[in-house]
């Protein structure tokens, strides 16, 4: 094919873009303006069916929680897909987290880098933690907490040696984790049914308060199964990358 | 233009609201392009933590604070990290 004729192709296929495009785009509502009747009925009824005041976390973990389940399974399959794909192939080798490059000096951590990550260390897990478990009162859930905990183990990277986050990340525990974490949501579902309800029925007592932390039944119990997941996945996917970076080399001398 | 603002003990003039999420939107667009423009890797990986931060603040200007805290996490911090990490292996010249 001839350059010419690439760019024929290319300017009929942008234009025939362009104008579904703006078909679309002319069909949208209004910005700001809400057609459906969902929105409104669950704004209406939710607070007084779940007694949780966060509302997204009532439509994650209990109208919608099904779908939740299929989000949390993306990501525990993409955390073993990471560590199926960057395990230690045959010809290569482990080598010391240590640099060895002759011609230069080790770069030190930077005292400021240090600092600041020892600094936000300690905030970051109690946040994280925090989030997770007041998924049920507060815009927040089990999903961002987790992530939130897993920044902290960069964090503790960013403040010293890799060997130290070796031992704060022992693989076989963040497995445990993650596989608990993840069985824990289906569980919770699957108890519903042994109850004779439908799967992932919201079957605890929801709390006398509207917005208590103790409140809402299953959802928050779900939102914290969530975090740990959450946590333990991205904790792995990281640890496995820098494992890549530091250890793993081509086998030879 | 038909904002979002909802009255509240917090209720803020309708007109500030506008302002800021034209603000946020175009400074958005603005990241964006310099996400894509900006062609060595290092520095287009920090280009993308910044534009995390933004499209996060303009999550929260219309009033999604739990997309907020998912994209502060994963936008700002996990995938910079992620791709950070990446490049380290990728670039460092076999012995």
């Amino acid at each position: 094919m001839t350059p010419p004729q690439r760019r024929w192709i290319f300017l009929v296929a942008g234009a025939g873009l362009v104008a579904f495009y703006l078909w679309g785009l002319s069909g949208l509502p209004g910005f700001g303006n809400y057609p459906g009747p969902y929105g409104f009925v669950i704004l209406r009824v939710a607070v007084a069916q779940t007694n949780a005041t966060g509302v997204v976390s009532a439509i994650n973990f209990d109208y919608r929680g099904f779908d939740t389940v299929g989000e949390e399974f993306i990501l525990f399959v993409a955390a073993t897909g990471v560590a199926t794909v960057l395990r230690r192939l045959r010809g290569e080798r482990e080598r010391p987290a240590v640099d060895e490059a002759a011609d230069r000096d080790v770069p030190a951590t930077s005292s400021a880098v240090r600092m600041v990550a020892l600094l936000f260390t300690g905030p970051v897990v109690l946040a994280g933690w925090w989030l997770a478990s007041h998924a049920q009162t507060n815009p927040s859930g089990g999903f961002q907490g987790g992530v939130m905990l897993a920044t902290a183990f960069v964090l503790i990277y960013l403040s010293g040696e890799f060997l130290m986050v070796k031992r704060f990340n022992p693989a076989d525990l963040t497995d445990v984790v993650e596989a608990v974490g993840a069985g824990g949501f289906v569980a919770i579902g699957l108890a519903a049914v042994a109850m004779g309800l439908p799967y992932l029925k919201n079957f605890l007592p929801l709390g006398q308060v509207p917005g208590a932390v103790s409140s809402s039944g299953t959802i928050a119990l779900i939102s914290f199964f969530v975090g740990i997941e959450v946590a333990a996945a991205f904790i792995l996917i990281v640890g496995e990358l820098l494992e890549q970076t530091l250890l793993i080399r081509h086998g030879g001398s | 233009m038909n904002t979002l603002a909802v009255h509240t003990a917090y209720t803020v003039p309708v007109g500030m609201m506008a302002a800021l999420q034209i603000t946020l939107l175009v400074l958005v667009a603005v990241g964006a392009t310099a996400v894509v423009l900006i062609r060595a890797p290092v520095r287009q990986v920090l280009m993308l933590s910044i534009y995390g931060v933004l499209l996060a603040v303009l999550f929260l200007a219309f009033q999604a604070p739990d997309v907020t805290l998912s994209e502060l996490t994963i936008g700002a911090v996990l995938l910079p990290v992620v791709i950070l990490l990446t490049l380290a292996k990728v670039r460092k010249p076999e012995q």
